[in-house]
């Protein structure tokens, strides 16, 4: 069996009276996608951001590589977070800075013999997966809001992490791009064998890349199991949320 | 760092506010402690210090130089005619050059400077808070207070007295325009008389002091803008909020520097 690369274990988290998620476990495999589904407001960014340390829970454990991130040192934190990649979902690209610099900032300071012609071949290579390789020298301000998106999607992923939490990464891209994001997505598992937690509503990308599926409902995980089953499902709520989202896309 | 949370609302009780301010103050001073354990620290992002304390310099030098000038000029003019009253002409270059340089040329260089940067530094940092770019440093395990705040924090610290010397001369440049409009004087004798008036005390602690004004400058705008939220509201809310309580901290300090000079050295 493949080692777990992050367990959640009974974690809660509310702000104040708000309880936004409740004993919510999950395990997530090596090199396996697991997408997030839930309606909006159901906690799913809330969750990746305790994975990623960015909120703290108010109980559970959050173990990545078996280490129990609510117990380390910044230190030591960090150096679990350089080996992981986090697109938000609004892109967080730096605004004051170009495609390039926004590229480029975390490769310079995770690798300190890094040459500048190795940032920009990697730069220009990783531009070229999310198909903007003419965006190289425009600031985030002057790009639509799919660019955006594919320059943040860019830029957590070029320092080759090996786990990525997408937060959305195909929300407001047609479907096109949306399917190509998807097979890039399904290619960096492939060929790095890269471990994902993929929030997302569209379930086009969802069926490209799911190997297993969590359904975040009312503060718990209502629902486990591969895409065909949950789509399938008779379950009223699944059938209910299924049938918008087929709608939709 | 935890900084402790303000209450906003359209409702806010006397208490409300008073808490505000308590924890405005808690809040920086936490802030002014992460600054001082974090800027020792490598890495030193020299660069960043560089581009910032440019960006500063261009963008306030047209306003302080015109409100330098004018300063000087229309201190000279209301002391012209109150200083012949009492007979005292001759020590007029000596008296506007000493109020220039002990406290109008850095105090009000210093609010100026508050007005134009600490507000710059809040919304920019409160539009990167909430925009969730300072969170997208963290993950990426850059730190993001030492790259966005210790080097903001320094370029302010650094420029401010280098302003306030570029303002005392301008201003005494515009007090000399002044006097030779009512009267003739040859710049030879203005020149020397200043500089004769002036003496090296009196400029070391002008100047001096204006290295803590800057650093309030600085602090407090990030210390705003890093604590902002609450959507786009919350970035106004930055800028404006660090703009008086920079002016506000800087009026303070002034005070409490002034008597501390005074006390050391009270031959000044
Ligand atoms: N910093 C915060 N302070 C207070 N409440 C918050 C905060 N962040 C999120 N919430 C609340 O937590 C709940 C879950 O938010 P979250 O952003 O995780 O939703 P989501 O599932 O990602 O929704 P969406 O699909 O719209 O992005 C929401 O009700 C939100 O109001
Ligand atoms: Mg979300």
């Amino acid at each position: 069996m493949a080692d777990t690369i992050v367990k959640v274990e009974n974690l809660t988290k509310r702000f104040e009276e708000l309880l936004v998620l409740e004993n919510v476990s999950i395990e997530v495999l090596h090199a396996e996608n697991l997408i997030v589904f839930g309606k909006s407001g159901s906690g799913k960014s809330v969750l990746l951001k305790c994975i990623i340390g960015l909120m703290k829970p108010d109980s559970g454990d959050i173990l990545i590589n078996n280490q129990n991130i609510l117990e380390l040192s910044l230190k030591q934190l960090n150096r679990v977070r350089k080996d992981i990649g986090f697109l938000f979902q609004g892109a967080a690209l730096y605004d004051s800075m170009t495609v390039r610099e926004n590229l480029s900032f975390t490769l310079k300071r995770h690798f300190e013999e890094i040459t500048q012609k190795q940032i920009d071949d990697k730069v220009k290579y990783t531009l070229e997966l999310v198909s903007l390789e003419e965006a190289i020298d425009k600031m985030p301000s002057e790009l639509s809001g799919g660019m955006k998106k594919r320059i943040g999607l860019a830029r957590s992923i070029i320092t080759d992490p090996a786990l990525m939490l997408y937060d959305e990464p195909t929300t407001g891209l047609d479907p096109i791009t949306s399917k190509e994001i998807s097979e890039l997505i399904l290619n960096l598992q492939k060929k790095l064998n890269m471990t994902s937690i993929v929030v997302t509503h569209d379930l086009i990308c969802a069926e490209i890349i799911a190997d297993r599926v969590i359904f975040l409902k009312e503060a718990h995980v209502a629902y486990e199991g591969n895409i065909d089953e949950l789509i399938k499902s008779k379950d009223p709520f699944l059938k209910n949320f299924f049938s918008h989202e087929i709608i939709k896309v | 760092m935890n900084l402790p949370k303000h209450k906003y609302g359209r409702r806010l009780s006397y208490g409300d506010y008073l808490y505000n301010f308590f924890a405005t103050l808690t809040g920086l001073t936490i802030f002014n402690w992460e600054f001082l354990k974090q800027a020792f620290l490598p890495p030193y992002e020299i660069s960043e210090v560089k581009k910032h304390m440019t960006e500063l310099g261009v963008k306030t030098l047209g306003i302080v130089s015109i409100t330098g000038f004018i300063i000087g000029l229309v201190l000279a003019m209301q002391s012209q005619p109150v200083m012949q009253r009492f007979g005292a002409g001759d020590f007029l270059p000596g008296m506007v050059s000493l109020s220039v340089v002990r406290e109008l040329g850095p105090v009000i260089t210093a609010l100026i400077f508050a007005g134009r940067v600490s507000s710059g530094i809040g919304a920019e940092l409160g539009s990167m808070r909430v925009t969730e770019q300072i969170d997208a440093m963290e993950v990426s395990a850059i730190n993001p207070f030492k790259y966005l705040v210790v080097t903001r924090v320094i370029a302010t610290t650094m420029i401010l007295p280098i302003l306030t010397i570029y303002v005392i001369i301008i201003a005494i440049m515009g007090a000399y325009i002044a006097i030779i409009i009512v009267e003739p004087m040859s710049f030879q004798y203005y020149q020397n008389s200043v500089v004769q008036s002036i003496e090296f005390g009196d400029f070391i602690p002008g100047v001096a002091k204006t290295f803590v004004f800057g650093y309030i400058v600085g602090l407090v705008g990030s210390y705003k803008g890093y604590s902002a939220e609450g959507g786009t509201e919350g970035v106004g809310r930055a800028s404006t909020t660090s703009v008086v309580l920079a002016s506000l901290l800087i009026l303070v300090f002034d005070m409490v520097l002034v008597k501390i000079t005074l006390w050391l050295w009270p031959t000044l």
